[in-house]
């Protein structure tokens, strides 16, 4: 099974922290529409707005840094963001995202390659990266086959589901 | 070729004799840690998958820390949620709001043994590594996973060393070194891997100290730190547990990715300005900036040494007038300490603002938020861009004793001026 995923990108800098993600202080709204409505507030106010479903986003080392907490993954998610493509992404993060089906990929570089605007098509199983704005295709690191897996079953927790089942 | 720390725990609790780095592993987990994330995500996804009793309710804690008392609905009704979650999955260790922030809580009472592994849904779990526990943090579907299983899969982690020798300056404390470490490695200078603490300096330091050491690796990218336990971990964990547990140190000949050497004898105090951990500096580079707010506590600078270090600088001093100080004791057992010892009533005489044990203002949640253009001297672990509140406001990131000078004077404030009163 081949995934392939094309879209928009929206670029950014390093160490993009999960508090510019989703800040701390909405945690506490339950309505995934409204909490999605905050998502990279702190940098980009309108970014909810603005974004279109298949977006990709594109960002330097250490995307998701700080805390632990999954809504970063899920106001992304909820948003259609279609991939992460990062140098490097924080451990917690790289989970979180996996675990709720969204790729994150690595790629050295990318931010050197890539333009905001510019169309990407990222293909998971394969790790090519192909920027259709320039022509030009970049190796990223592939996900091993469990993480692949999780991705396919639309995230942990069906996979939990059906075990629970058995 | 022996073994770090993190392989040894890593490698028993998956049933091997060896493992190395890079190597994936589904791993036992001893204790897993929940806090308001258990209503937020984690009650719902358990039961949506169909899951209807946790793995084992003995090795599970919960307590609410993040936003208490509730300060909007939103909060209350998440604090409502895990309540009747503990119930009905009959979870043995339920603190509610009754205990402290859960990286001061869990040690306090008896749930961190060394040679463990603990999950918590908490970044900052890595605190525990310091009871040489290896012990991380992990989002809501992972910790559903956990609860409902008791295992977890790790990539096994490489290590690096690093080693710390000298002796402190007066009023340089964990929190000026763990700062330093941060600013010399970068924000992903050990991302996905593991860090062991060493040298002349982590043995001097107390177990409050070596938490806030331990605390803060996960700003490095760290996935665990640990610290060889001794004589005083071993004191700590048996006042605080009856369970056996198994001291594990590095084998001599363990192999290193990378060992990084540091010497602390002449450090200065030092801050991590506005907007990123990146940006940490000596204090005489921002010394004289004015403040508007101080804040002492949070699960890195909560602890009784904190506030004794905070009581010892203010006493016979008031807090500056444009200045506000909001101190929060990590746990009611450092508050109540803090009471006899007398220090609450110092803190407040000098005009300080004493709040119940809660993360409170370092996520923004309530008890301190920030407004727009506001700077803060905070003793918690990030200075992200509008993390405490308004996303114009500042935040300097120092040590306890840094905070209350500062408090004292309206400006940033080498605390070394006060040594020896």
């Amino acid at each position: 099974m081949v995934i392939k995923i094309r879209g928009k990108v929206w670029k950014f800098g390093d160490n993009i922290n999960t508090d510019i993600i989703i800040p701390g202080r909405y945690l506490t709204i339950r309505n995934l529409s409204k909490l999605s409505s905050h998502t990279f507030e702190p940098i980009i106010p309108d970014f909810s707005a603005k974004v279109t479903s298949g977006d990709i986003i594109v960002a330097g080392h250490s995307f998701g840094c700080g805390s632990s907490r999954e809504e970063a993954v899920l106001v992304l998610k909820h948003l259609g963001i279609g991939a992460v493509v990062a140098e490097s992404f924080s451990r917690i993060f790289f989970r979180n995202a996996i675990n709720l089906g969204l790729p994150a990929i690595e790629c050295k570089n990318i931010t050197k390659k890539v333009e905001d605007g510019h169309e990407l098509e990222v293909s998971l199983d394969n790790g090519l990266i192909k920027n259709l704005t320039t022509g030009e295709t970049f190796k990223a690191s592939s996900l091993p086959d469990f993480l692949l897996e999780i991705i396919k079953a639309g995230g942990a927790i069906n996979i939990l589901k059906k075990k629970v089942k058995q | 070729m022996g073994m770090t720390m993190a392989e040894k725990i890593l490698a028993e609790h998956a049933d091997l004799k060896r493992i190395e780095p890079g190597e994936i592993v589904n791993a036992k987990i001893d204790v897993a840690m929940v806090h308001e994330v258990l209503g937020i995500r984690i009650a719902g996804m358990l039961r949506e998958a169909g899951v209807n009793r946790v793995w084992d309710p003995e090795k599970i804690v919960a307590l609410l820390d993040h936003w208490v008392p509730p300060p909007n609905v939103e909060a209350a009704e998440i604090h409502k949620i895990c309540r009747s979650f503990v119930k009905e999955y009959k979870i043995k260790y339920w603190y509610d709001m009754r205990a402290g922030i859960c990286h001061q809580v869990l040690p306090e009472k008896g749930h961190v043994r060394p040679g463990e592994l603990l999950v918590g849904s908490d970044s900052h779990t890595t605190t525990h590594g310091a009871f040489g526990t290896f012990a991380t943090g992990v989002g809501a579907t992972d910790m559903a996973i956990v609860l409902a299983t008791g295992k977890l899969w790790f990539k096994t982690p490489s290590t690096i060393k690093i080693v710390i020798d000298g002796k402190l300056s007066e009023m340089v404390t964990a929190k000026d070194v763990i700062l330093h470490v941060i600013g010399n490695l970068g924000v992903d200078g050990a991302n996905y891997k593991a860090v062991e603490f060493h040298g002349d300096t982590i043995q001097a330091l107390s177990i409050d100290g070596r938490m806030t050491l331990c605390n803060m690796a996960v700003e490095i990218g760290a996935k665990v730190a640990m610290i060889e336990p001794d004589q005083k971990t071993i004191e700590y964990v048996k006042k605080r547990t009856d369970k056996p547990f198994k001291i594990v140190k590095a084998d001599k000949d363990a192999e290193y990715e990378e060992i990084i050497n540091f010497d602390v004898s002449n450090l200065e105090p030092q801050v991590a300005k506005p907007h990123s951990l990146e940006n940490i500096v000596p204090i005489s580079e921002v010394e004289k900036t004015p403040i508007d707010q101080v804040f002492i506590g949070s699960c890195t600078n909560g602890k009784l040494e904190d506030l004794e270090i905070t009581g010892k600088i203010l006493k016979n001093h008031k807090v500056h007038p444009d200045v506000r100080l909001i101190v929060i004791p990590a746990s009611y057992e450092v508050y109540l300490k803090a009471l006899e010892r007398g220090i609450i009533e110092t803190i407040i005489k000098a005009g300080g603002i004493v709040c119940n044990p809660t993360c409170g203002p370092c996520i923004g949640g309530h008890l301190g938020v920030l407004g727009n253009e506001e700077v803060c001297v905070s003793t918690g672990s990030r200075n992200f861009i509008g993390r405490m509140g308004s996303k114009s406001s500042l935040i300097y990131l120092a040590s306890p004793a840094t905070a209350a000078a500062s408090a004292i004077e309206g400006v940033i404030t080498d605390p070394r001026k006060y040594a020896g009163e």
